[in-house]
């Protein structure tokens, strides 16, 4: 009797095991075909052209690239960047040094939350209300500034965690030796803290740059170079969609070249956050 | 050979020093003079109160919400405990070496250097001057001369600690406060910083807590026995530790409990 | 430059940094404020004209200008449904996998791939989706399902390859990985003494895993699951490719729909007229209102589980 309790434990330990196993092997197997095809399909299409010429109209010989989409997307990122680094930057300070349980700075924090959580879609609506819509046009600002609200509570997040690792007793070394407090948190607290930050401000980077959604209705699309980033800007990611629905072959193919591209691009930075976070704990 | 007769005088009166967080008292109408150019140690079970007291003398506590001081801390015309006491110039005069060695982010060269900038200018050969003599009061010279301007974090511990000595003395405080400079660092290394504190009480005057006895024994000349927040007892080093006048201070020495 | 010369200098540059940093951080304040305001403000057309009613009314004309919200709700509610019953039991088995069966050599790369999976963005699924997937559904999987199952409801429209099951297919590929490794991470914390005291009073690895590292790590799992389902909810394009854009309520998982992100995502720019623009509006206010609750839930449910530890 007991022997057969044993044996139906094994069995189902048995079953769970190969299950478990089944599980992750499909997973693998997923992301493999994923890549694989990505880069497959997407390789194809990398060429000289495809990083210098303009779209062309479907069906056409001549020769058709992303190039304005792909300027249009560093553009766009790189700006969002410089809008929401500094606010975050400084709220995450905040936080970290001043709101650690004060009701400010709890509100604050849960709002972070909120906005994390927020979909990337509703932010594009809102940024179209108040941006496009007064502004009378879509323009790459507008674009921009939906992403900088995506990677505002990304960066709040990374920098206020990074602050708190770095222990008290540093600070207080500083100020015993009579430095006025900002002076410390300037020379010394952020010094020690800036690897963990940068990766936090990568992070962020990583997790817009394939955004789509808050694109739709900001940016939009453009066909032509950009003059300004006061018009419709080109981006990779839009085009995606665009050029991936719609029926045209040669068109699909380019989509499938953006999205080699956002996928390498997405990996490459993920990568080195992962080797700068293991060369800091090396330390 | 010219010996000067120096009268032992009084650096840091203490006079009925409480101290609360917030709605808790942890200090007691502690009561002592810390002599100058002597090295006085604080011992006691852990949480006596000994790390308290001392942080009450560079005002470390005014960082955090709801500490406060209560007394008389009279140092060289200013009260310590009055909020009024200008901190950032207090804090130059008086120095804190903490229990984990923190060498900030930065060269060694510019660790030493970051008090000295904070409380003057100098010209760069001024400095250069000015950091080495620090680093040779730390007894750091010799290991570090070829390599100032590796980070402060590549020494080893005990050579960490002696960096953050430096610093202090670069600032040229009067006074050295040092809240368990050694329990974090291995029996080579505290009898190096042991030396050293021997060396510098010449021109400094040093205030070390302590966990060990046998430590304050070795180089404390004046010793305050701390416990539950009380001052229990202070007096000579020898004296406390032969003939101990109160029935605490001996049970404690002689290891009764704590 | 001398800093700490005196007192006050110290003091104002203290002063002006809290005030900096403080100024700052109520900017994140006035953003959400804003942003709900705006939302809120430019729905009420719609609120005004529909009330309540927009909730469960399945009628969407641009013609006439009736709008309801409900067959967006339910797709968004269908598709994450489908997406975590397919998700969860696979990220816990490569959880398990990778925390407890595979061979030392092989972790590292596995979980590290796993990870890399995760930072693809959705709209690559998106796309793989439709060019792989759906072909897949169409030629195989939904006529097999319709030709033998039609008599259940959930599988009784005519195949398409497109539709709920198909996006929540995909929806379920996309957030595999991100509960995998979160997952893989709690179990990775469950201390060792404690797994061996299991082990050695003779138990098996899924008994070890169900009696002691899955209800000690039964917050971080939790979260991690909730964390997904935040991020399905309000997924638009991995979605919007494959679900098939289509005003149409059925029980049936074979049949296209729409979420409200891919309803905001196709129609918005199109949209012209004031009632038609303030509903898709609502419509986005719904999708953030039910984000907003299912996170908040999440986060009471953890605060609590803090509390009943006594930490």
């Amino acid at each position: 009797m007991l022997q057969s309790r044993m044996n139906r434990r094994h069995l189902l330990n048995r079953a769970v095991l190969i299950a478990s196993t089944g599980a992750a092997i499909i997973g693998i197997i997923m992301l493999f075909w994923i890549l694989g095809d990505v880069a497959i399909r997407g390789m194809s299409v990398m060429n000289w052209d495809f990083f210098t010429a303009l779209p062309a109209p479907p069906g056409e010989e001549e020769s058709s690239g992303l190039a304005n989409a792909i300027v249009g997307t560093l553009l766009m990122t790189v700006t969002a960047a410089l809008i929401a680094i500094p606010i975050g930057l400084m709220t995450g300070i905040y936080l970290a040094e001043f709101g650690k349980t004060n009701l400010f700075g709890r509100l604050i924090r849960s709002l972070s939350d909120i906005l994390v959580s927020a979909p990337s879609i509703v932010v594009g609506v809102f940024v179209y209300l108040v941006m496009v819509k007064t502004m009378g046009h879509f323009s790459g600002w507008a674009g921009a500034v939906s992403l900088a609200i995506l990677m505002l509570p990304v960066v709040i997040r990374t920098t206020e965690e990074m602050l708190n690792l770095v222990p008290g007793e540093m600070r207080e070394s500083a100020l015993a030796l009579g430095a006025p407090y900002w002076h410390m948190m300037v020379h010394v607290v952020l010094r020690s803290a800036k690897n963990g930050m940068i990766t936090g401000i990568m992070l962020s980077v990583a997790r817009v740059a394939g955004e789509t959604a808050p694109l739709l209705f900001t940016a939009m699309n453009s066909p032509y170079w950009m003059e300004s980033m006061n018009e419709p800007m080109a981006n990779l990611t839009v085009t995606l969609f665009n050029y991936a629905m719609s029926p045209y072959d040669d068109w699909q193919q380019l989509a499938w070249g953006a999205a080699f591209l956002i996928t390498v691009s997405v990996l490459v930075v993920t990568i080195m956050i992962r080797l700068l976070l293991a060369g800091r704990s090396k330390h | 050979m010219n010996q000067k007769e120096e009268k032992s005088e009084v650096k840091i009166k203490v006079r009925d020093l409480n101290f609360y967080y917030g709605d808790k008292q942890a200090l007691f109408g502690n009561t002592l003079d810390i002599m100058a150019n002597k090295v006085t140690a604080f011992i006691g079970p852990s949480g006596c109160g000994k790390s308290t007291h001392i942080r009450c003398y560079n005002r470390m506590f005014s960082l955090y919400k709801g500490h406060r001081s209560e007394g008389e801390i009279l140092f060289d015309g200013w009260n310590i405990v009055d909020p009024e006491v200008p901190e950032l110039e207090l804090r130059k005069r008086v120095g804190m070496i903490f229990q984990k060695p923190t060498p900030f982010p930065m060269t060694v060269y510019d660790n030493i250097a970051y008090g000295l900038k904070l409380h003057g200018s100098y010209s760069k050969s001024e400095l250069d001057g000015r950091v080495e003599k620090a680093l040779q009061d730390g007894a750091l010279w010799n290991e570090v001369k070829d390599c100032l301007h590796k980070p402060g974090t590549a020494l080893s511990g005990g050579q960490q600690q002696r960096l953050c000595i430096a610093r202090a003395v670069a600032a040229q405080p009067e006074v050295i406060l040092m809240d368990e400079p050694c329990s974090a660092l291995d029996p080579i290394a505290t009898a190096k910083i042991e030396e050293l504190i021997d060396e510098l009480k010449k021109d400094y005057t040093i205030v070390i807590v302590t966990h060990s006895m046998q430590q304050a024994a070795r180089v404390s000349d004046t010793t305050a026995f701390f416990y539950m927040g009380k001052l229990i007892e202070h007096g000579p080093t020898h004296d406390m530790f032969t003939k101990p006048k109160n029935q605490q201070t001996e049970d404690y020495i002689t290891g009764r409990f704590g | 430059m001398s800093i700490a010369k005196n007192k006050k200098s110290g003091l104002t540059g203290d002063r002006v940094f809290r005030l900096l940093t403080s100024g700052f951080a109520a900017f994140i304040a006035v953003l959400f404020v804003v942003m709900i305001g705006v939302l809120w403000h430019e729905s009420q057309p719609s609120i005004d004209k529909f009330g309540f009613s927009f909730l469960t009314s399945t009628d969407w004309n641009p013609v006439t200008n009736q709008y309801g919200a409900l067959i967006a709700i339910v797709g968004t509610l269908l598709t994450t449904l489908v997406a975590m019953l397919i998700a969860l039991p696979i990220s816990l088995g490569i959880a398990l996998f990778l925390a407890e069966i595979a061979p030392y050599w092989m972790r590292g790369p596995v979980g590290t791939a796993v990870e890399l999976l995760a930072a693809i963005p959705s709209i690559v699924y998106g796309m793989w989706g439709l060019f792989v997937i759906v072909p897949m559904m169409s030629d195989w999987i939904d006529p097999w399902l319709f030709e033998y199952l039609s008599w259940i409801p959930l599988f009784s429209t005519p195949p398409m390859g497109i539709g709920i099951l198909t996006a929540g297919i995909v929806l379920a590929l996309m957030i595999i990985p991100f509960i995998a490794s979160i997952t893989r991470d709690v179990f990775l914390m469950c201390p060792q003494n404690l797994k061996e005291s299991a082990y050695g009073l003779g138990a098996t690895t899924w008994e070890v895993v169900r009696d002691v590292m899955i209800p000690y790590g039964i917050k971080g799992i939790v979260g991690a699951v909730f964390l997904g389902l935040g991020r399905a909810l309000g997924e638009t394009m991995a979605v919007t490719f494959v679900i098939g854009n289509a005003y149409h309520l059925s029980w049936s998982l074979l049949a296209p729909g729409n979420s409200i992100a891919s309803t905001l995502a196709n129609e918005f720019t199109e949209a012209d007229g004031e009632m038609y623009t303030s509903s898709l509006i609502e419509l986005g206010l719904v999708l953030f209102l039910i984000t907003f609750i299912v996170l908040s839930f999440a986060q009471l449910w953890l605060a609590s589980g803090n509390k009943k530890r006594g930490g």
